[in-house]
């Protein structure tokens, strides 16, 4: 019995969300009694999974084989099924990051398990497992149970664990080599690239003043941008406004578009699914003005106003024009 | 072409959610209910296929009756013909059971291409395309936002995290989820909705796929979230509110 985390690598550089898992793992392996045993897949992984030799584990494993030099979902999901049956976990923990999304579902199918994806919190004790993750991007919470005996699947949404928490101790090393075949992969993927270098740097700005659905046409546009304008900021908007061309991709926030972390961060009309919040939650000072009280990103707000934006940035946007003289 | 779209029907984006009487979904109640975004973004990726290589779409549906609503708009906006899997109880259904009752009602179509998208916004688990592809042995490709139709092979391009991109060349069949963004809606039009009415909608339950309820995960709570952080929520008229922010920026965050 054990607590088996995936890690994620891409090019021999981990994936910042595996040390916030391999936290939870550890976290959740001590509360079961169990050990906590860390998985990573490459061609030639054994290097990498070095640096996991000084983490308190049951052991470390390299999933190595020249097939997995390049991510596949079959590839990965045949190497870890081979990996499972012969580990035997109780539970299989993942970062839940696009890459987990695109394979974990097909790996847990295989054993006849669901995947509890996304998850904020996991409460174990005395051998029994509960799994907490958000519905409706945000606005309620669940409480899910896995029914049977394991292996059980979770991957972990980001930030919900703290990589500083890690425990620090001797892992024993260990190399498998799964039995992979050429033709069993059968995508062919190229080599990943960047639509264009970006013209916005949004990282840089002391000021964000960001949109959301809540702003409902294009044509509202100006009022936020009569804000942004008065306090020098720089607009930004979640991916719905993005995908409808009401602003450029560019200036999108969130896990698909930039990451920043400003003094101040409006969200106007935003509501703040999870996708937006994991780009914004590093702002100094964040703002929220939204309709509905309880939307989700008044979870992350300093200051919030549950009003109608229409009345309330204008008013705004005078208010800062008089206080800057 | 023959294309395979799953749609899911969802509670609007603007409704007022909460816990119902057996804590374990939440009301139905008052809610509204529309065809869920990504899912949207998927069947109209389908329809342009088809005005592009011909073929046919279907609309595939799990869920209770009122779903029905969601089906016609789907019609309506273009879909040839339509499957509804009638299964009544929102929380029985895990993603497996439900990828179980898809695959087989997709298995008896046969299609070239299954698109759906890529995550509900409801339960917003994000893998009932994947694991449908488990089911049905047949390769997929996740959060796409461009598909090229080749001879027995798609080419698509997947979104990566940090704004990278990657293109993947996958054999037909096979099975794609789809990103919001990836093309235009379209509106339904008046004749559409006309037409709609006299298409085809094949009901199945549970029962007639021959797949037995079988929950490997259960919710056992629905509950509203704590507040991690305390914001400080300002009160009083628009121009109340905007000043008292203000002077909030100004003197205990000190920026303005």
């Amino acid at each position: 019995m054990s607590v088996l985390v995936v890690m994620e690598q891409t090019d021999a550089r981990w994936h910042r969300m595996s040390w916030e898992t391999l936290a939870a793992g550890q976290e959740i392996a001590a509360a079961l009694g169990v050990e906590a045993v860390a998985a990573v897949l490459g061609a030639g992984a054994s290097a990498l999974a070095g640096e996991l030799a000084g983490k308190k584990l049951g052991k470390a494993i390299a999933v190595d084989h020249a097939l997995l030099g390049a991510y596949s979902a079959d590839g990965y999901t045949a190497a870890l099924e081979q990996l499972i049956a012969r580990e035997r976990p109780s539970l299989v923990l993942f970062p839940h990051t696009y890459q987990v999304r695109d394979f974990a579902p097909k790996l847990a199918t295989r054993f006849g398990r669901t995947l509890v994806s996304d998850v904020v919190k996991v409460h174990a004790e005395s051998g029994s497992v509960l799994f907490v993750r958000q519905l409706f991007q945000g606005k309620l919470n669940a409480d899910y149970r896995c029914s049977g005996d394991g292996p059980h699947f979770a991957s972990v949404q980001t930030g919900a664990y703290s990589a500083e928490a890690l425990a620090c101790g001797n892992a024993a090393m260990e190399t498998f080599t799964p039995v992979l075949a050429e033709g069993t992969i059968r995508t062919m993927a190229e080599e990943p690239f960047r639509e264009s270098a970006r013209a916005v740097d949004l990282t840089s700005a002391d000021f964000i003043v960001s949109v959301g659905r809540g702003i409902k046409e294009k044509e509202n546009l100006p009022v936020v941008e009569a804000l942004a304008q008065a306090l020098g900021a720089e607009m930004a908007a979640s991916r719905p406004i993005c995908d409808n061309g009401w602003l450029p991709m560019e200036r999108q926030v969130g896990s698909s578009g930039q990451t920043v972390s400003p003094k101040v961060y409006f969200a106007i009309g935003i509501s703040g699914a999870i996708q937006h919040l994991v780009g914004m939650k590093g702002a100094k000072t964040i703002v929220a003005i939204n309709k509905d009280p309880n939307a989700p990103i008044f979870d992350v707000a300093d200051y919030g106003i549950a009003g109608d934006l229409f009345e309330v940035v204008p008013a705004l946007t005078d208010a800062v024009k008089k206080a800057k003289g | 072409m023959k294309i395979l779209v799953a749609i899911k029907q969802v509670p609007s984006r603007d409704s007022q959610l909460k816990p119902g009487a057996t804590g374990r979904w939440v009301d139905e109640g008052d809610l509204n209910f529309e065809i869920n975004e990504p899912d949207a973004y998927a069947l109209e990726e389908a329809l342009q296929l088809r005005e592009k290589h011909g073929g046919e779409v279907i609309a595939l549906c799990a869920g209770p009756e009122r779903a029905a609503s969601s089906i016609r708009e789907a019609l309506a906006k273009g879909a040839d013909r339509a499957v509804h899997v009638v299964e009544e109880n929102p929380t029985a259904v895990d993603t497996l059971h439900l990828g179980r009752l898809l695959a087989k009602a997709i298995a008896a179509e046969s299609p070239d291409l299954v698109l759906t998208g890529l995550q509900s916004d409801d339960f917003g688990a994000g893998q009932t395309g994947v694991v449908v592809a488990e089911l049905l042995g047949l390769p997929h490709a996740t959060i796409i936002m461009q598909v090229e139709a080749g001879e027995g092979s798609i080419r698509v391009k997947r979104e990566l995290e940090d704004g990278w991109f990657q293109h993947v060349t996958l054999p037909l069949p096979a099975v794609l989820t789809i990103q919001s963004g990836i093309n235009k809606l379209r509106y339904a039009t008046l004749m559409g909705i006309k037409k709609a009415r006299t298409k085809e909608v094949k009901a199945a339950t549970a029962a007639d796929l021959g797949v037995a309820l079988d929950s490997a995960v259960v919710i056992e709570r629905v509950y509203a979230p704590s507040r991690s952080k305390q914001t400080v929520m300002l009160e009083g008229s628009a121009a109340e509110q905007a000043a008292q922010l203000v002077e909030k920026l100004q003197r205990e965050v000190r920026v303005l």
